[in-house]
């Protein structure tokens, strides 16, 4: 019984974290950068959500939809007010480029925290459900939001992989991932494949973030450890690799899931921590990471 | 020319040491309280600048070896009460050694692999001490039963003399034989090889000494303000306000490091009135210097001289 309830509970956490590093590691892929805003963005994303949904009285549905855009917003924001200045910057000597975008995404990231706090306040706030009621699956009760939230993030995954191998917008992503040079001589624009990227990575984090705001709740103070675990999973997959980070999703998930329901809920971030360790010190390229 | 912006930039240190000397006389305990935490997170900021400017490797986990200091010492000293130097030296030792374990594996490793590694140390170092709550005072954090001094002028000039003979020892490294190989192999790792140097054995000093500097300053800040916490010496934030401070003081500089730290805990002090929106306004001023200025405030001075 209780491990049937592991089964259902680790599928649904893992298949949120499996979203919200999946926009991760695109832009890692795409073009090289580290995001450690990311957590940021989820966050604007779950508190407008929940704001709009709930204290503006627009209802679960407009507001999660409306805080997917606020996402898209902080991506947007993200991309062209930091990133990209510090990619162009003269100033900055190309080999030094990754660390100043890694400092300059984080203070970004600390300064939507802050600002956010300021805002709403650090208090964890979960929405409404976006769809009450109870499912029973082989006998253990289960909150209906639970299942769908797992079936919601295999839908986008399955859009996005869609999108990235059927059309050709998106084959000029996976073109750009591979050899940036060569795509420009075919005549493709660098930096609207990378505009569009970053506009997939805010609907994908924004998703994500409102789904966290719907599923386990969400609270200003835990945006690092948003951060945290986006990196770790894709570290754990491989960086840049789409299906390394599903997978690892998966691993880090039930680890947690586990842990918590097993062991002590104290505990729950240890066992994949360790994890990451064993992996990098031993395979650093992650489970199916390209060298 | 190097020479002549060398000396010049001695002297100005030279000059803003004596300023900090007289200090005392003439500001309130208040001021002389903030600057004291100001000058043990400038050894944090150098002993990292050391390791990223020079080195080239990025620590994402500075708190790892302060955190190691400071509960060594902290639980040295709650325990069993030898004499304060005695946890302090203890502290930096175990820093040592910690931050060995963590080197010789990680180095092997490159770019973000090696700053993930760090950062996964301070999170491990984090909730170890909320396991063991016992004995480490777990989230809440734990008391030290003596502290160096009660009087704010004499924390003061602990502080300021134990940052400048870090400041001595640091800068003098970063201008020594071995300063130059580590720039060196930072820059261009198999060239440095290639002229015969062993850059792992380099990087491996440089992290050794980052880690005894920062684990005796986290050590002496228990020492100054009578606890340990998680929040004051390991948090991420922390670690995160160590790597601003020597970004905005400029890289490769050292000294920089020392103007950045004191500018960082200063004008969050001043800014606290702001009450919570203090950190976004302090995060908002480092990101437009590192979007503005990347070569942070001593780094422009030193390169408008240059130009001249």
């Amino acid at each position: 019984m209780v491990w049937l309830q592991i089964l259902i509970d680790g599928f649904a956490i893992s298949s949120l974290y499996a979203l919200g590093a999946i926009g991760f590691t695109l832009i890692f892929g795409v073009s090289g950068v580290l995001n450690l805003a990311h957590g940021g963005v989820m966050l604007v994303a779950a508190l407008m959500g929940w704001m709009l949904a709930g204290e503006a009285g627009l209802g679960t549905w407009l507001g999660t939809l409306l805080g997917v855009l606020a996402g898209l917003v902080a991506a947007y924001i993200t991309y062209l007010m930091v990133v990209r200045p510090i990619q162009r910057s003269s100033a900055i000597p190309r080999e030094e480029k990754e660390i100043f975008v890694l400092t300059g995404t984080l203070l970004w990231g600390i300064m939507i925290q802050q600002g956010m706090a300021y805002i709403f306040t650090d208090n964890p706030v979960t929405m409404r459900p976006l769809f009450p009621g109870v499912a029973t699956i082989a006998g253990v009760r289960t909150p209906l939001n639970e299942v769908m939230i797992a079936v919601v993030c295999w839908v986008v995954i399955g859009l996005l992989w869609f999108f990235v191998n059927r059309t050709r917008a998106g084959k000029a992503l996976l073109a750009a991932s591979m050899n940036p040079r060569g795509l420009t001589l075919l005549g493709f624009e660098l930096s609207r494949v990378y505009l569009l990227a970053w506009t997939l990575y805010g609907v994908l984090a924004g998703v994500a973030g409102v789904l966290l705001a719907s599923f386990l709740g969400v609270s200003s103070n835990n945006t690092g450890q948003l951060t945290a675990s986006a990196f770790s999973i894709v570290v754990l997959g491989g960086l840049g690799s789409v299906s390394g980070s599903l997978m690892a999703a998966y691993v880090v998930g039930y680890l947690e899931t586990i842990t918590a329901y097993l062991i002590a809920p104290t505990l729950r971030p240890m066992p994949a921590l360790v994890l990451l360790v064993l992996v990098v010190y031993l395979r650093p390229q992650g489970f199916l990471g390209r060298r | 020319m190097p020479n002549l912006v060398r000396s010049r930039m001695l002297w100005a240190a030279v000059l803003l040491a004596v300023a900090a000397v007289t200090l005392p006389w003439w500001v309130s305990g208040y001021i002389l309280g903030i600057l004291t935490v100001a000058y043990y997170f400038s050894v944090f900021s150098m002993a990292w600048d050391l390791l990223f400017g020079f080195a080239g490797e990025v620590n994402f986990g500075p708190t790892f070896l302060i955190g190691l200091g400071a509960y060594t010492a902290a639980i040295l000293d709650a325990r069993w009460g030898p004499p304060i130097l005695v946890c302090i030296v203890a502290g930096g030792l175990v820093a040592l050694v910690g931050g060995l374990l963590l080197a010789v594996p990680a180095l092997r490793l490159r770019g973000p692999y090696f700053g993930l590694i760090t950062l996964v140390a301070v999170l491990l170092l984090q909730n170890a001490i909320v396991i063991f709550a016992g004995i480490t005072g777990g989230e809440i954090g734990m008391t030290v039963p003596d502290v160096m001094s009660v009087s704010a002028e004499q924390n003061y000039w602990y502080a300021l003399a134990f940052l400048v003979v870090c400041a001595i020892i640091l800068f003098g490294l970063s201008r020594s034989a071995i300063g130059l190989i580590l720039q060196a192999s930072g820059q261009d790792a198999i060239g440095a090889q290639a002229l015969g140097f062993n850059v792992t054995k380099h990087k491996l000093a440089a992290f050794c000494i980052s880690a005894v500097f920062s684990g005796v300053a986290g050590a002496m800040l228990v020492f100054y303000q009578g606890t340990a916490s998680v929040s004051t010496v390991v948090d991420l934030g922390v670690g995160v306000q160590i790597i601003i401070a020597a970004v905005l003081g400029g890289r490769r500089t050292i000294l920089g490091a020392v103007l950045g730290a004191v500018f960082l805990i200063v004008a969050g002090e001043f800014l606290r009135p702001l009450g919570q929106i203090n950190t976004f306004v302090v995060a908002a001023l480092a990101l437009a210097v590192i979007l503005f200025f990347p070569d942070g405030l001593l780094g422009n001075l030193l390169r408008v001289r240059e130009r001249e």
